[in-house]
């Protein structure tokens, strides 16, 4: 029914965590005190000179083996050169044409759909600085002073072109997900988006549906989530079809997505075209990588997210608690993991996992890393849960005793004091009592108000401290009844 | 006779027979420059109080008998393009005056810790771009041998220096002849390594496929003495050499007998001073009588060499040269937005031939114009280098001019940058192809201006090419020093 078809390509930008900068031996470190971590090359003094950090190259090779590129055995640096402040050389050590990865692909599901997104190319270059513009905006035009750090400036930068196989802003959402998914599990970045350490750029244009040419390509930039990135799209698509719809011209530029007014903004456009100039970097040599390496890193690759999708979806987990499990933060995965070795239900432990643990965690501003909770204790807990031996409300709560620390879920619901009664002996007990002090109950009951049970369990909840098994009393108070 | 006068091999065995201290030599050197500086200007920066207490140190050192090398308590002038912490680098321009690194680079550090005795900081042509040391900022340097003459470039001020004992020996940097071009009109030795023997990490860059850092000095075998105490691999620089330096002493005295010396045709004949083609003509009859082979070989892209190198270099220099931008150092023009700020301290901050190179390089290398200017530049210098590869099948050494002509005059040829760009021609091959390249004095002409003969030698071809030169040396024994030298204190 759609008239207009978008065509969207998406460029990442992916800060690796290596232990020094990509061409010195400055500290890769985030949010330290400006201009901390810097020497002589990575502020561009004269006569520093750049040195490959080879374990950056080694960990680009496993995000294009990840995204099942080409890894080249040679590759080389180029300059791009162009003036901007914060980048101390005024130009960019990066790759133009021979990238380390090219060819690759990342499979992204998109409402039960699998679509294949092709990966042009993933090459090595370096972060520039930060800007902080003073006064007024905040943007370079309107600020009334500039103060750069070059802590960031150096840090390894990989970019991650994909092909323009992208046909809607939540396909591109669904993409640009899976694609930090995949950085996240290799463990080569923080992949943080408000950090800035993983930042997505989107080229966009539409065509008349089943035209085979592009149309004119938009890039938008400073989307900073995936929700953002998602709607800039959806709004830069509606921009471009009103604008066509109308008769007018779209121009190719660069745009500004702008949170607050939900719009893309035209940025001040740079007078002609960008020529980098491209040239190979005559202070470095080229970058071999024997096959042997290669072979070395492919073996060493963890699982990824799709393949990790495809095992969730055998253990007969739905389709959306796969996607938000596989999703998870991986010390959240190795707990499930670990439980469901350990024999407990996929379904219920994931249902954990996603929800309460996740809960717990956020509500505790815990980092999943420092969580005291793990397979062992999520298989007995849920082992308590289907034995009866807690509600599933005390078991919220030794889930919360447990990440406090305070030892095992057995330990937990002891010393808590959460266990529940499920002896029938007790419990008749409580209700032979409760039936007994309460006979007007009885006999509007049988005359047919079923809700007076309600009133009778909680009597009998009353008379066991809490601590019966409400569904147990439930179903005895019922046999005493009839 | 001056202790400014001694080469660096006569002053070391004064140092440790103790009739001289590192003292004695500092003042010998400082004595020598007070009263040649006004007129040559070698200098940029002398160091006064560094020197003193760096000679005071080797003196203490070598009395309790800590004996640093070769170069301990030996006083060196180190061209201005080299950053030395503490001490003002300016690289000749008014972009990076006043300028105070705050790192020593790697040659530097190699020396300090062989206890050498840094004067100063040498003037040159701004960035190294020139080869008369007239492109300099702070004023030109002029020609010991005569000072209405120029001194050659851009290492001209550590030449200078170097010729006229206001320093022993000294550093500079080649990039098209750099080092052996000034060395040759000021009648010294200037030898430029093969690319990546020697660190450029610290180095001001301006062609970093080409920049080579390399001594002067009076003696072929002070040159050698100031190269081993600097090269060898500097995990600092991806393109130093990683292996051994060659050993090249074992066969220095060794003589000419056996070696095959090969003269390229497109080195020799027509476009060189009369005085210059016939010292050549002369040292190669010598060498044939001492047993060596003369053969003549073709370098057929030899015509196209230096418009190669006016490609590649200013491409280079386009994107090195950049940084200077006014916004973390050096020269401040403000401006309404920080891009006039930039541009407005890089129109002010340059001279006009880093302007020009700076230029030609962008061009080269815009889109729509790199396949034709720079691409093809480099096509040529891997043409370049081939056949040199197969000229070093047939012969050991390469013997040419080092310069077509002796020392010219101040002016002579700053409003014709071409002209200019030819004085490198005959040292330009090497660069391009990061061969060894050595200039030896071997004479002066009618006029008493000095002659520089050049031996090029294969990658890594030190051993050889230093035995030739040696040879050549001896052969020559030019031992005249410029009047100036003389003046008595």
């Amino acid at each position: 029914m759609s008239t207009w078809e978008p065509v969207i390509g998406i460029e990442v930008h992916v800060e690796l965590r290596t232990i020094s900068k990509m061409f010195c031996g400055c500290p890769v470190s985030f949010g330290g005190e400006p201009n901390t971590a810097i020497c002589p090359t990575c502020l561009g003094l004269p006569g520093a000179l750049p040195v490959t950090n080879g374990t950056a190259i080694e960990w680009l090779a496993r995000i294009g083996l990840a995204l099942h590129c080409r890894i080249a055995p040679s590759s080389v640096f180029h300059r791009k050169n162009y003036f901007y402040a914060d980048l101390p050389k005024n130009y960019q050590i990066s790759q133009f044409d021979l990238p380390v990865c090219t060819d690759g692909w990342l499979e992204v599901t998109v409402d039960g759909e699998e679509i294949r997104v092709g990966i042009e190319r993933a090459h090595m270059e370096e972060d520039t600085g930060k800007s902080l513009h003073q006064g007024l905006g905040g943007r370079i035009h309107s600020a009334t002073s500039t103060l750069l750090d070059f802590n960031r400036s150096g840090v390894p930068l990989v970019e991650i072109v994909s092909r323009p196989d992208l046909r809607s802003a939540a396909q591109a959402r669904a993409y640009a997900q899976d694609l930090r998914a995949v950085v996240a599990e290799l463990g080569v970045s923080d992949a943080r988006m408000e950090e800035g350490s993983i930042r997505f750029d989107a080229n966009v244009s539409v065509r008349p549906t089943g035209q085979e040419e592009f149309g004119t390509k938009v890039e938008i930039k400073n989307m900073n989530s995936f929700r953002s990135l998602e709607r800039a799209i959806a709004s830069e698509i509606e921009r471009q079809i009103a604008v066509l719809e109308t008769g007018g011209v779209l121009t190719q530029e660069t745009r500004h997505w702008d949170e607050e007014a939900g719009a893309t903004q035209g940025m001040r456009s740079k007078e002609g075209s960008s020529d980098y100039r491209y040239f190979t970097d005559p202070d470095l040599t080229p970058m071999v990588m024997a096959p042997a390496t290669i072979d070395r890193l492919k073996a060493d690759l963890p699982e990824l997210p799709a393949d990790r999708r495809g095992r969730y979806s055998h253990l007969g987990l739905e389709s959306h608690l796969v996607n938000v499990l596989s999703s998870s933060e991986s010390g959240l995965r190795r707990v499930f993991d670990d439980a469901v070795a350990l024999g407990a239900d996929p379904v219920m432990a994931a249902n954990w996992i996603t929800g309460e643990v996740t809960a717990a965690l956020r509500r505790t501003e815990t980092a999943t890393d420092d969580m005291l909770f793990t397979g062992p204790d999520l298989t007995g807990l849920l082992k308590m849960v289907s034995e009866g031996a807690v509600s599933s409300s005390a078991a919220k709560e030794v889930l919360t005793g447990v990440m406090a620390g305070e030892g095992t879920p057995a330990a937990v619901a002891q010393a808590r004091d959460l266990i529940q009664v499920s002896d029938e002996g007790q419990i008749n007990a409580a209700v032979d009592e409760v039936l007994g002090a309460n006979p007007d109950a009885i006999v509007r009951f049988r005359g047919g108000e079923e809700k007076v049970i309600g009133f009778l369990v909680g009597q009998v909840m009353k008379a066991t401290g809490g601590k019966a098994d409400p569904k147990l009393v439930n179903s005895l108070l019922r046999q005493a009844l009839s | 006779m001056s202790l400014a006068d001694l080469t660096i091999v006569e002053a070391g065995v004064r140092l440790r027979s103790g009739e001289a201290s590192s003292v004695d030599l500092l003042n010998a050197v400082i004595e020598r420059a007070s009263f040649t500086e006004a007129q040559l200007h070698c200098y940029l920066t002398i160091d006064h109080e560094g020197a003193r207490r760096a000679a005071e140190t080797a003196d203490r050192e070598m009395a309790a008998g800590t004996d640093r090398g070769l170069l301990h308590g030996i006083p060196l002038a180190l061209k201005d393009n080299f950053c030395t912490r503490g001490l003002a680098t300016t690289c000749s321009s008014q972009i990076l005056a006043g300028y105070v690194p705050p790192y020593d680079a790697t040659v530097v550090s190699r020396l300090r810790s062989g206890g050498v005795v840094i004067v100063g900081k040498t003037n040159l042509d701004e960035f190294a771009m020139g080869s008369s040391t007239e492109n300099s900022a702070f004023g030109p340097t002029r020609n010991p041998w005569d000072p209405e003459r120029v001194p050659g470039g851009s290492s001209g001020g550590s030449a200078a220096a170097v010729a006229v004992g206001s320093a022993l020996g000294g550093f500079g940097s080649d990039t098209g002849g750099s080092i052996r071009q000034p060395a040759s009109l000021c009648g010294v030795v200037g030898f430029k390594p093969t690319y990546g023997l020697v660190s450029r990490y610290g180095l001001v860059a301006f062609a970093s496929s080409l920049d080579q850092i390399g001594p002067l000095a009076r003696t072929v075998e002070d040159a050698l003495t100031l190269f081993e105490a600097v090269a060898g691999h500097d995990p600092l620089d991806a393109t130093s050499f990683p292996g051994e330096v060659p050993e090249m002493r074992a066969g220095f005295e060794a003589g000419p007998r056996g070696i095959r010396v090969g003269v390229v045709k497109q080195l020799s004949g027509d476009g060189y001073e009369q005085p210059v083609a016939a010292a050549m003509s002369q040292m190669l009859d010598r060498l044939t009588n001492d047993g060596a082979e003369i053969v003549e070989v073709s370098l057929p892209t030899f015509d196209l060499a230096l418009s190669c190198y006016y490609l590649i270099a200013p491409a280079e220099a386009s994107a090195n040269l950049a940084r200077f931008d006014g916004v973390r150092y050096g020269l401040r023009v403000e401006g309404e937005t920080v891009e006039e700020m930039m541009a407005r301290t890089r129109a002010e901050g340059f001279g006009p031939e880093v302007i020009r190179r700076i230029l030609l390089g962008t061009y080269s290398l815009s889109a729509g114009y790199y396949d034709a200017f720079y691409g093809q530049a480099n096509r040529l210098r891997t043409k370049l280098i081939q056949e040199l590869d197969d000229i070093h099948r047939r012969v050991d050494v390469l013997i040419s001019p080092t310069s077509p002509t002796v020392a010219f005059e101040l002016g002579a040829r700053t409003q014709d940058p071409l002209a200019m760009y030819l004085s490198d021609v005959c040292t330009i091959p090497a660069d391009l192809a990061g061969t060894p390249a050595i200039s030896v004095p071997v004479g002066l002409d009618e006029r008493g201006l000095p002659i520089g003969l050049q031996v090029m030698a294969p990658p890594l071809g030190e051993p050889i090419m230093f035995r030739m030169a040696r040879a050549v040396e001896e052969r020559a024994g030019f031992g005249a020093r410029p009047s100036m030298a003389g003046t008595p204190s």
